[in-house]
């Protein structure tokens, strides 16, 4: 009886999940193609355009940026974004409300808005086409994930544990080392993912603040749609696809093993 | 009493504290008020009240967990009042357990050790032994999730115990478990007491637990001791009608007294000699000392009622009646006593002159039923009858 009241909904449910992910898959077999063009489906197969993205200097170049520039960002987000989240959870001064709007702006300023405002900033200051610039552009738009989720681990931490810790004897920073951070260590990480994929994907900010010498592999990706035809976006494309969806899906599928 | 313990070897540590506030920011009366108490080393003190006391407030001041107002903590007449809680080298029980849930039993028990830097086949031991301690053998490597809350209280308990501290703080730790376990926690918390010869400190609001348990309780209300005692001494000798009313059953008269005898509306009572001025006062009587009598009895006190209601209890029946001048009553009767009365039975109580205890009735200059705070909140009488107390228990 319930499950058949539920069907018009099962059926709502994948309907509106192969809307969303069916164009994205597209682009997977497009990119096994061995024409130099974009019809689907693609008349024949081969692995050219793989093999062009790992050997083109442009595009694996643009690739080893995009993740050295991602690892910088998800080291500086979280180690930021932890100290934020602990004075926003734990602390009460004047202006917090503010402070926390602040931090929380990147993720509802449109992309455009914060790019413009980031390339004046950063020609004053001579931050265009640098690693710095682009790990403080994506730092900030990668914080709010950062504090999202871990303010969410530490409203639920229990704080006695730590009056207990104390009490048994550890100070302040073993306190912290072996009691709060193991415990709010899945919080951590997958605000660390997200900060990860939130530089590793950014596209409109990094388009401002490029450099001839120095392109992420979205800007590349960008560039290539917009002045050429070539084949290789369709590899790249897969591979961050399948790339980031993996990076998503593996801490849950943790999760969830060690819940069994 | 502490004295019978194997003090020799000076395990437990003397706590004393004198004139410990809290006042809490933004409250407008202080959560402890000028508490003092002095606890023998190996000394089991119960903190005995209802919430909002202030009992785990102090037990939280002397754990450190909480800054103090004013007053002094001193531990073997060291002032630890201003330490941080992980210098002060107290175990501590938790209510909801406070069990690390990243770590394995062994490893919670081991946590404590591992600050101190012990050597690792050390601290291998003393788990082992403190698992055995506390009956766990097996579950070493078990998570705090895989644990029942019986067993997880147990480890605590191994935790606030294995390094060895030579007080125990305890904030009712038997809270959260269901009656049974909680029975068989108590006999071992007991055990462990003896064994260890620490001195434990420990908070509940159960006063059963508290007269099992004690050496000595501190009752405490609004943020002040009102008396400090023995069980017996609680029960027999209640200093003031909130503790009379917290620890077990009474009925209480209230009159004014005048030599030895009590004058209330529409009865005058015989009470114990004391050396009480005369003024507004209660008269205490445990239900077990009353009886039921047809007729008023040649000497001693007794009052006419009707019965309202009878409570079978197993071993015992609970008669409560409604004197004539409208005060509620109980009478308590081994279940063998002859006559059964019944709801609307006319009866008299009767009592022996010294069956019951007189206290100081705090409603200044009022008659009859003072109000329960304006009670408890008597410090005069209550404060000079605590003093007794505590001395005649060292």
């Amino acid at each position: 009886m319930t499950a058949l009241k539920k069907l018009p909904l099962r059926v709502f449910g994948v309907l509106v999940a192969l809307w969303l992910v069916v164009p994205t898959l597209v682009v997977i077999p497009l990119s096994f193609t061995d024409r130099n063009s974009f019809s689907f489906p693609p008349p024949g197969w081969s692995l050219t355009y793989y093999r062009r993205f790992f050997t083109d200097p442009q595009w694996f170049g643009a690739l080893l940026n995009s993740v050295q520039l991602a690892l910088m960002v998800t080291v500086v987000a979280t180690v930021l974004g932890v100290a934020a989240s602990f004075a926003l959870v734990r602390s009460r001064f004047a202006g917090r409300g503010l402070v926390n709007g602040a931090l929380m702006a990147p993720m509802m300023v449109p992309g455009i808005i914060v790019a413009i405002a980031v390339y004046t900033a950063f020609l004053g200051w001579h931050l265009v086409g640098t690693v710095q610039g682009y790990v403080l552009a994506h730092t900030i738009l990668a914080l709010p994930f950062v504090i999202v989720s871990v303010t969410a681990a530490l409203r639920t931490f229990d704080r006695r544990l730590e009056q207990a810790a104390a009490n048994l004897g550890a100070g302040p920073w073993a306190t912290f080392r072996q009691v709060t951070l193991p415990i709010l260590l899945p919080g951590i990480a997958s605000g660390a993912v997200f900060a990860f994929v939130t530089s590793f994907d950014e596209v409109v900010v990094s388009l401002f603040i490029q450099s001839p010498s120095l392109q992420t592999l979205p800007v590349k990706m960008f560039t290539s749609v917009t002045n050429e035809i070539d084949p290789t976006i369709g590899a790249a494309s897969s591979l961050i696809v399948v790339f980031t969806t993996l990076l998503v899906l593996i801490p849950q599928l943790v999760r969830r093993s060690n819940a069994n | 009493m502490p004295t019978d313990r194997p003090a020799s070897d000076q395990l437990g540590a003397r706590l004393r504290i004198t004139g410990l506030t809290k006042r809490f920011r933004g409250a407008d009366a202080p959560a402890v008020d000028g508490v003092g108490l002095d606890i023998a080393p190996g000394e089991f003190m119960t903190f005995l009240g209802p919430s909002g006391s202030g009992k785990t407030t102090t037990l939280n001041m002397i754990a450190g967990l909480e800054a103090v107002t004013s007053g002094t903590i001193t531990m073997d007449d060291k002032d630890i009042a201003a330490l941080p809680a992980y210098k002060r080298d107290l175990g501590m029980v938790f209510q909801q357990y406070a069990l690390f849930p990243h770590m394995t039993a062994a490893k919670n028990i081991a946590f404590p050790l591992r600050q101190r830097r012990m050597a690792r086949q050390e601290i291998a031991a003393k788990v082992a032994e403190a698992l055995r301690l506390v009956r766990l053998d097996g579950l070493a490597e078990r998570l705090p999730a895989q644990l029942s809350g019986g067993q997880q209280q147990r480890v605590a308990l191994a935790r606030a115990i294995v390094f060895g501290p030579r007080a125990l703080l305890m904030d009712e730790p038997l809270g959260a478990l269901d009656k049974k376990l909680r029975e068989e926690l108590q006999v071992e918390i007991g055990r462990l007491h003896r064994e260890l010869g620490a001195t434990v400190v420990f908070v509940t609001h159960d006063q059963e637990e508290a007269l099992a348990l004690s050496d000595r309780i501190a009752i405490f209300n609004h943020g002040r001791i009102e008396q400090v005692g023995t069980a017996e001494d609680l029960y027999e000798r209640p200093v003031s009608r909130f503790v009379a009313t917290f620890v077990g059953d009474s009925n209480i008269f209230d009159g004014t007294l005048s030599g030895d005898t009590l004058t209330g509306d529409g009865f005058t009572l015989r009470v114990p000699r004391t050396g009480t001025p005369g003024g507004p006062a209660a008269l205490v009587v445990r239900p077990e000392r009353l009886r039921i009598a047809d007729a008023p009895a040649p000497d001693g006190n007794a009052l006419s009622g009707t019965v309202t209601d009878v409570v079978y209890q197993g071993a015992y029946r609970r008669i409560l009646l409604e004197f004539d001048g409208g005060v509620p009553g109980t009478v308590r009767e081994p279940v063998g006593a002859a006559d059964q009365v019944r709801p609307g039975d006319r009866v008299h109580a009767a009592w022996d002159a010294d069956a019951g205890a007189l206290v100081a009735d705090a409603s200044h200059g009022g008659h009859g039923a003072a109000p329960e705070s304006a009670t408890a909140r008597d410090d005069t009488g209550g404060a000079a009858m605590m003093d007794g107390a505590a001395d005649a228990a060292r």
